[in-house]
């Protein structure tokens, strides 16, 4: 059994409204499949459940907006004991008023996570099993028996009265007066001003630069969508997420997340795509496992991804789990990006705009179409000579348009 | 095919690449990319919702062609 508590969207998310349920008390639910949805900063998200189960209580009545960490749900799935992360629900949400109060700008959400000291929880088998059949969490129960053990009856006794008070029915955080549209770009904003002041404060980041000859690539891309329809269209970006990561699994240090003074290498290349919002702001959602799919997977996916991020509805999967963040300015006519890395991610890569540059090659002067590409990089994490050989490895597949598939 | 019908399977596919924008304040000589801020991603997306629509298929050396709210009627009405 465990709890489903309401997720933290990336770094910079303090609290989302549940809109509405998609499961009911028994139903069966799967690794991966929808089970609320949550309109957050970021637009409407479908929320995911982490694990295969079946949904045993609903906590939280929909229209209520609740801070990250807030127990949800709690799910079955074969094990007796509630696996608890972080606090229960009860003394999670007296705290928020109380927090609410003074402004806080510069504490990203995920940091709010207290690390909970162990504790251990006497309680007989009997206890336990009740305690988990009945869903309460027996941290909050009060014990009767020996040296304050929990014993059957202290948790049906703390089941009754949880029911009494039930679960939040009442808003957590005040609603604003202010409609949801206009809304979002403001809190979008102090939670981006979050996210990058942590960044700019933790993160010691060092910046390279390299020039790549996009000439090749882009013929064969030209040669290529003569041959297709507008539906199989490739585009320039999709050849650039496909490069970076190739070359991410030559320099793996790139890909994943410094945590706990450490930096811990994802397995998965889940590429974090800025997109900026016309409203103002940006969103970075995952294109996932962008080293196993192909072009035409993963165009679909772009066109996808960026359609529902428009229109604001994305899986939470998407928001939480990039292993590194790809910003492509090109379109704008910048030529030089140099991002500021999206924590706990260790690197960013910038694209810039194609212009035609003078290039010099074998003592020969022509002219080609020329892209500046950026990484900053965590020097915690990494050196600058594995960023040179990353930024190295990324024309080295550019230029490989043999190998493209 | 008839100017209105053109122009609005064009308001109908804005509406999706672009929920937020004012599609119908476009004045018809402004240039789209640029009044809607539509990226390589959203216009790829706004030409394949044009074929889902209209059936056209528009190859990429006609994105030339393709600047205007009038100049992409012109252009639908002529091909299809």
């Amino acid at each position: 059994m465990y709890e489903f508590r309401m997720p933290s969207l990336g770094a910079d998310m303090k609290a989302a409204k549940l809109v509405e349920w998609k499961v009911k008390p028994g139903d069966k639910v799967n690794r991966g499949d929808i089970i609320a949805e949550l309109e957050t900063e970021k637009g409407d998200i479908d929320v995911e459940v982490f694990e295969d189960g079946v949904v045993d209580q609903l906590l939280v009545d929909p229209g209520n907006k609740l801070p990250v960490g807030t127990v949800l749900a709690i799910i079955k799935n074969g094990g007796e004991e509630i696996i608890h992360e972080v606090k229960p629900a009860m003394k999670k949400v007296e705290e928020e008023p109380v927090r609410k109060e003074r402004p806080e700008i510069s504490r990203p959400g995920y940091r709010e996570q207290p690390i909970e000291k162990e504790h251990r929880v006497r309680a007989s088998p009997l206890a336990k099993k009740v305690a988990a059949d009945l869903g309460i969490d027996l941290k909050t129960v009060k014990g009767s028996g020996p040296n304050g053990a929990i014993e059957k009856a202290d948790v049906v006794k703390a089941a009754e009265e949880s029911k009494k008070e039930k679960i939040p029915k009442e808003v957590v955080f005040p609603e604003p007066e202010r409609k949801a549209t206009e809304e979002r770009p403001f809190g979008m904003r102090q939670a981006i001003a979050a996210a990058m002041s942590r960044s700019n404060r933790e993160i010691p980041h060092y910046y390279l630069q390299t020039e790549i000859d996009m000439s090749k690539p882009l013929k064969w891309l030209e040669t290529e969508n003569q041959k297709r329809g507008v539906k199989e269209r490739l585009l320039p970006s999709v050849i650039l997420m496909k490069a970076v990561a190739k070359a991410l699994n030559d320099v793996p240090e790139l890909n994943g997340y410094w945590q706990n003074d450490q930096l811990e290498i994802k397995d998965a290349t889940h590429i974090g795509f800025a997109i900026s919002l016309r409203q103002g702001g940006l969103i970075a959602p995952a294109l996932h496992h962008v080293d196993m799919k192909n072009l035409d997977e993963l165009m679909h996916d772009m066109l996808d991804l960026t359609m529902r991020t428009r229109s604001g509805k994305l899986r939470s999967s998407e928001l939480t789990d990039g292993t590194i963040t790809v910003t492509n300015l090109g379109d704008r006519g910048v030529e030089t990006v140099y991002g500021v890395i999206y924590p706990p991610q260790v690197a960013l890569i910038g694209f810039g705009k194609v212009t035609e540059r003078p290039w010099a090659e074998n003592g020969m002067l022509d002219v080609r179409r020329v892209l500046t590409a950026t990484l900053s990089a965590d020097h915690r994490a990494t050196d600058g000579h594995r960023g040179a050989l990353f930024l190295e490895a990324l024309n080295r597949y550019l230029q490989d348009t043999e190998n493209y598939e | 095919m008839s100017d209105d019908i053109a122009r609005r399977a064009i308001i109908k596919v804005l509406g999706n690449i672009a929920p937020e924008a004012e599609v119908d304040k476009i004045e018809p000589n402004e240039n789209l990319r640029e009044a809607l801020d539509l990226d390589s991603v959203d216009f790829l997306n706004f030409l394949v919702g044009l074929h889902d629509e209209l059936g056209v298929e528009i190859p990429e050396s006609d994105y030339g062609r393709l600047s205007t709210l009038s100049d992409i009627i012109n252009y639908l009405t002529t091909k299809v």
